[in-house]
């Protein structure tokens, strides 16, 4: 009874603090622009079922791809046990469901322990990659601090949970060969075996002949261990980049359709030009020359689109992006792996202050008028380009091999591009050596200032000559 | 054999009354840079060879507008583009065939948001189907035969537009022997160029991407390396010369590869 009222106020309170951390995540993905609707749900569904839940790209790279699959494969089962101890902490029973599930449930249970045992060798060689091997991706500049103690963190947790689950299995067992185990559907004073895959033999061999209430202990130390590990790992999601075991089926599903090759379109650019274009717009419009044009381009996580920002969170770091990028593997400054740490970063720099509500963050021209901050009056006097240099930007040949590289189909791409449109666009600023190709596709049609006309080249054709 | 090619233009066959079949969308480089040039020739006599009823916009064309696109400037973008629609509009132009990834990309997935619709394929696919309809005739034991072919997947017909058959198919047909670079198809290596980096010099860095790409293709030991972008084609180019291979290893866009097989 007392442990049941115990777990019940820890799962509550971890459960409301998680959820307003989730909640403010979602307002700062929100902070974001409006985007197009989002059709083909079709498709989406289809994505999200081959790409998120069935990690078909991460399959360009087998080691890997293998190795995450087992902790990922491990997660998902694992969910099953997740809700029968919930169901077990609530209602003070133990092995809700094996009553129920009979045969069933030995097999769900040896599956999970054979999925955490290779989720336990998977999670060894993550650490022994990240910091024996010290595989290039995981060593660049971006990952120095936090991201890479984040990294780890993560891993350890994993094997703690493992550890957990053996402890509570293994320790179960030797309990019902003892005649001891409280498990639903055991007769008091039977004795017998779960036979569960692993623990039926691992449990008598680590815990064997220990006296029952150290049995108790251990087993007890595995069930709270799991599901305060869980409820841990549920408040440090939203803080860290493993965020992606959940936002990577949104991000998949919300993950732009149309081609690569399309850039998003600015009609309001194409209108102006459109009516600079046509005889009769120039008179139609009546005095309407001084209406100022708004900012083009993104300056600052409010200028991108909410997709962007959720692509930042749904980010796992993994470097897949920035291992590929032509810039970065000629050693350039530009890595797209931190460009979405940094829009993430930026959000989350917004989201506290909202979330403190300093008056001092609210725009100068509009301090009189309003005294509470949001996200429509805030002005820190930063933006995004505090995290990302021009130099980085000016990099990108727009290659797409980050964009292919994504296991969760984030596009860096995007928010690259938007960034230049703002310096080029709002700023009028950008490399100088692209002045004379903008001044001569203007001016002459073409990407070079050539003196000669576009069709002279049919003049160099020797019809009596083979070329 | 091959009759003698003229070029005619949408606005000269107008004049006459009628319209092509399709337009062939020269692009800047292709006009104007002396390497490109020469692939704008060698396709031209390609769809000649095939009596394909073609016809330019010459002086008419402008710029796609990628470059400004993609660098940032929507504005140049929209006022080349606009002005390219509403041409090709008045000509009422259905299918587009272009020797430049970077120019078919930006009509093919681009235009249409802009009011410009028309059926874009690129040279290397035209090529392709000429080949399978049997309008092009590939003569056997060309000067190709055995040699050692390697090809660079520009990013733009490839990764972007998911298009890495055609042109190996068509590489097929030269008797030659394919190997691949090591970063391939999906996984190809950009040459550099895009996103308007053709445009200025590199941000600081160790190394040049053409360089870094060139020393694949060395790696592979091919003696030929076929693009299908003339400025990859000028990136391939400028990085062998860098290693001082030019004299081992020549760069040739598939069209180029074709007509010299064939000696048209």
């Amino acid at each position: 009874m007392i442990q049941s009222i115990v777990f019940l106020i820890v799962l509550g309170i971890a459960s409301i603090i998680a959820g307003k951390k989730f909640m403010a995540i979602r307002r700062n993905i929100l902070l974001g622009k409006d985007e197009p609707d989002v059709e083909d749900a079709g498709q989406r569904w289809k994505n999200v079922f081959l790409i998120a839940f069935g990690q078909k790209k991460m399959f360009k790279r087998w080691i890997p791809a293998l190795l995450h699959g087992f902790v990922y494969v491990a997660f998902l089962f694992t969910q099953i046990e997740l809700i029968e101890i919930i169901i077990d902490g609530v209602f003070n029973q133990h092995r809700f469901f094996r009553p129920f599930l009979g045969g069933f449930y030995t097999f769900l249970i040896s599956l999970i322990e054979i999925l955490s045992l290779l989720a336990f060798i998977a999670t060894l060689a993550f650490l022994a990659r990240r910091n024996l091997l010290k595989i290039p991706r995981f060593q660049k500049s971006e990952m120095n601090g936090w991201p890479k103690l984040d990294g780890n963190i993560i891993l350890y947790l994993e094997i703690v949970l493992v550890i957990c689950v053996f402890m509570m299995n293994g320790a179960d067992e030797v309990l019902y060969n003892n005649g001891l185990t409280h498990a639903n559907g055991v007769g008091s004073g039977e004795t017998g075996s779960f036979n569960f895959a692993i623990t039926s033999s691992l449990g008598p061999m680590l815990f064997g002949g220990m006296s029952e209430g150290a049995l108790v202990i251990v087993e007890r130390v595995g069930w709270w261990g799991h599901i305060l590990v869980v409820l841990a790992f549920l408040n440090y999601l939203p803080i860290s980049k493993h965020l992606h075991i959940m936002l990577a089926f949104p991000n998949v599903y919300y993950a732009k359709l149309a081609s690569r090759g399309q850039m998003q379109n600015m009609p309001a650019i194409m209108n102006e030009v459109k009516s600079m274009m046509d005889p009769d717009a120039a008179f139609a419009d009546d005095g309407g020359d001084d209406e100022e044009l708004p900012d083009f381009g993104s300056k600052d996580v409010f200028d991108l689109g909410w997709k962007d920002i959720l692509g930042a969170y749904s980010c796992t770091e993994c470097g897949r992006c920035t291992s590929v990028c032509p810039a970065n593997l000629t050693g350039k400054k530009l890595s797209p792996r931190k460009i979405m740490m940094d829009i993430r970063d930026r959000a989350e720099e917004v989201g506290q202050h909202l979330d403190a509500g300093k008056v001092d963050f609210i725009a100068q021209d509009k301090r009189d008028a309003q005294k509470t901050l949001t996200a429509e009056n805030y002005d820190d006097g930063k933006s995004l380009f505090d995290y990302i240099s021009k130099e980085e930007l000016h990099a990108c040949t727009t290659c797409n091999a980050c964009v292919e590289a994504c296991p969760i189909m984030i596009n860096p791409l995007e928010p690259i591009l938007k960034l230049r449109r703002y310096e080029i666009l709002t700023e009028s600023a950008g490399p100088t050596e692209w002045l004379p190709m903008f001044t001569s596709i203007e001016n002459s049609g073409a990407v070079w200032a050539v003196p000669d006309a576009r069709d002279k080249w049919t003049q160099l054709i020797d019809n009596n000559k083979e070329s | 054999m091959s009759k003698p090619l003229t070029i005619k233009t949408m606005e000269q066959l107008a004049a006459e009354g009628k319209a092509p079949e399709v337009l062939f969308w020269v692009g800047c480089a292709g006009s104007f840079d002396a390497r490109a040039q020469k692939i704008t020739i060698a396709f031209s006599k390609i769809l000649n060879e095939a009596e394909v009823d073609f016809a330019i916009l010459g002086t008419e064309e402008s710029c796609t507008g990628d470059p400004a696109r993609r660098a940032g400037n929507e504005f140049v973008f929209q006022m080349t583009a606009l002005q390219n629609i509403e041409i090709m509009n008045m000509y009422k132009v259905k299918k587009i065939v272009t020797a430049c990834p970077h120019c078919f990309n930006t009509i093919k997935n681009e235009y249409p948001d802009l009011g410009g619709n028309y059926d874009v394929v690129h040279h290397t696919q035209f090529i392709q189907e000429l080949i399978n309809d049997g309008k092009i005739k590939m003569k056997e034991g060309g000067e190709f035969k055995g040699k050692k072919i390697t090809y660079h997947d520009s990013c733009y017909l490839g990764r972007v537009n998911g298009i890495y058959e055609a042109p190996r198919k068509v590489l097929e047909n030269l008797d030659s022997q394919l190997v691949e670079l090591k970063r391939s198809r999906s996984n190809g290596l950009c040459c550099g160029a895009g996103g308007a980096q053709m445009f200025k010099e590199d941000e600081p860095g160790d190394k040049r991407i053409n360089t870094e790409r060139v020393d694949e293709v060395i790696a592979s030991g091919a003696s030929v390396v076929a693009a299908n972008c003339p400025f990859c084609i000028t990136m391939l180019q400028d990085g062998i010369k860098a290693a001082d291979k030019q004299d081992e290893i020549m760069v040739y866009d598939l069209a180029e590869l074709i007509v010299n097989n064939n000696g048209l």
